[in-house]
């Protein structure tokens, strides 16, 4: 189920003083089994964009296609949309309300329909991909840590069981460890066929994970490609106040003290990057 | 839909009005206020709305602002309109139809309240439109002052009242975003009767008391962090003047008064 953005802008509050413009001319596509990292400074439009994937924003210009049908047409079912592009909103842990974990899971695929043993199954299912405590089902979220109330989040909207999951800055404000297990958590629903657009600043994660990256400054689309292809423009990234990731930097350190490594994306590219110009044995 | 709500919220543009001492423009709503309910005949509406178009002139603020002030009141406007419309007493019947009875004096009084509500909200909103919540509790506080002395609480009440119009806007995002963040799983708030409406709202409520009382307790270690402790000694970084543009405004609020009391 491809979505497809056709030269989409968005303009806050238009026709007051103010209104400002968020998104200007965005055209790209989202394939099936993409994981697609959209990364941007702070105001460049991220969380605009991923509030267009699934109708809760308007575009003022443009169309935006899922499975070839414009979302804003007239007799567009707004609710099976959303279940089909699930989002999670940036620091998600603030829009719990139930009493347990389990209800609250339950409040999407609720919504949808479900019920009895169904639903039993969709919110267990979706808690297991979260790989919290077991107890913690039958806990009030509001007893759990911050990083714990962010998977409970993830998990009510995984419930859902859409096709594209669209998460902003899923991982922002959290510990290194909460940070890692979570990528992984998301690396895995990647894996299990779920198409991801994934907002996030952590380059290192994106460098790892993601298949596709899109960069978006100050409200436009300023780059798209592959990690590899993003990540070699490491300068013009960096003028736009972004990081690259750390793989990179070290191999740009390398190669001015004189080892000729390419850029490398994980450690173990790096390592191997190594190993071949200084022409010992790789165990990577 | 929540951004609808413009009470509270400051309109960015420099006027007339604007500029204005905000000890001058709380006593002028005032007066207006009383001015909205001195005049007792149809006709006493004649002036006020004239006053609020000119007003909205001097102030740089187009009229779609202020009836959007006026749209979140629409249900309670039905209501006082309604109410006003079968329940007063009358002599003279318009129309009579089982028991519904319709009365002249009933009509009248129906418009009148309705039209008295639309003008109260869009003075208070002129005035929270064109002055910044800082000056308008500023204003408020000075106002307020004399009455210290015999122990009102004139700073504290400033300061909840500044913090308070502070948060509105702060909260109504944070609703819309609450709301959005249930839209995407699936819920629903715009239909079903009033029952299922009122139960839609808890997936709503909960996570905003929440932060709200979150970010009361932030603000108040913040705000003890940085030495706050009530308003004694402490000095201010403007200081209030009145000038002769208060002066002209006082006289048109004054015109007005007897522009009603004259019409009755
Ligand atoms: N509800 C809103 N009303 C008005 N302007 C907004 C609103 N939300 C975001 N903006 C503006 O739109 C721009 C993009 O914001 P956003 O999409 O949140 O960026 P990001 O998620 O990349 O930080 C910013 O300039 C921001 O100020
Ligand atoms: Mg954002």
């Amino acid at each position: 189920m491809p979505i497809k953005i056709e030269h989409m802008s968005h303009t806050y509050q238009p026709g007051t003083p103010f209104k400002s413009d968020a998104l200007e001319d965005i055209d790209f596509t989202i394939e099936d089994g993409d994981l697609l990292a959209l990364i941007g400074h702070t105001g460049s439009g991220k969380s605009t964009l991923a509030q267009h994937l699934n109708g809760l924003l308007t575009p003022t210009a443009g169309r935006v296609l899922v499975d070839g049908q414009d979302i804003n047409g007239k007799d567009v079912n707004r609710r099976a949309l959303r279940q089909r592009v699930g989002l999670l909103f940036q620091y998600a842990e603030y829009q719990l309300f139930e009493e347990t974990v389990y209800k609250d899971i339950a409040f999407g695929p609720k919504n949808q329909g479900l019920s009895g043993e169904k639903l039993d199954r969709r919110v267990r299912a979706a808690f297991d991909k979260v790989h919290l405590p077991p107890e913690t089902l039958e806990k009030s979220p509001f007893e759990l840590s911050g990083g714990q109330m962010r998977r409970v989040a993830l998990a009510g909207v995984v419930a859902m069981e859409p096709e594209v999951l669209v998460l902003d800055e899923p991982i922002a404000g959290l510990d290194p460890k909460g940070r890692d297990e979570l990528t992984e958590i998301i690396h895995e629903l990647h894996r299990g066929g779920v198409t991801i657009v994934l907002i996030s600043h952590n380059m290192d994660d994106v460098a790892r994970i993601a298949t596709k990256v899109a960069v978006l400054e100050r409200g436009r689309l300023a780059m798209l490609g592959t990690p590899r292809e993003i990540f070699s423009r490491g300068d013009e990234l960096e003028a736009m106040g972004l990081d690259v990731p750390q793989t990179i930097q070290l191999c740009r350190a390398l190669r001015a003290g004189g080892l000729e490594v390419p850029d490398c994306l994980t450690g173990e590219e790096l390592c191997e990057a190594i190993c071949a110009a200084k022409g010992v044995p790789s165990h990577a | 839909m929540l951004k609808d709500i413009t009470l509270g919220q400051y309109y960015p543009v420099e006027s007339f009005v604007h500029s204005l001492d905000p000890r001058a423009k709380i006593v002028l709503t005032i007066v207006f206020m009383v001015a909205v309910f001195l005049g007792s005949s149809l006709f006493a509406a004649i002036p006020i709305v004239l006053f609020i178009l000119l007003t909205a002139r001097l102030a740089n603020l187009p009229i779609k602002m202020l009836l959007k002030g006026i749209k979140p009141l629409r249900i309670i406007l039905i209501f006082t309109f309604v109410l006003n419309l079968f329940f007063t007493a009358g002599d003279t019947i318009l129309v009579e139809w089982w028991k519904i009875r319709i009365t002249r004096e009933g009509l009248m009084s129906a418009v009148r309240f309705s039209l008295r509500l639309v003008f109260l909200v869009t003075g208070a909103s002129v005035l929270t439109l064109t002055t910044q919540p800082v000056a308008l509790t500023d204003g408020l506080e000075r106002l307020l002052s004399p009455l210290a002395k015999i122990g009102f609480p004139a700073h504290e009440l400033a300061m909840m009242m500044s913090i308070a119009l502070r948060f509105i806007p702060t909260l109504l995002e944070e609703a819309d975003k609450i709301m959005k963040a249930q839209m995407a799983r699936g819920a629903d708030f715009e239909s079903g009767n009033l029952i299922q409406r009122a139960k839609a709202m808890v997936p709503l409520l909960v996570p905003l008391f929440v932060s709200a009382f979150r970010r009361a307790g932030d603000l108040a270690m913040a705000m003890e962090a940085r030495c706050y402790h009530g308003g004694r000694g402490r000095t201010r970084l403007r200081i209030l003047k009145l000038g002769k543009n208060d002066l002209l405004a006082a006289l048109g609020t004054c015109a007005l008064v007897a522009a009603v009391i004259l019409i009755g």
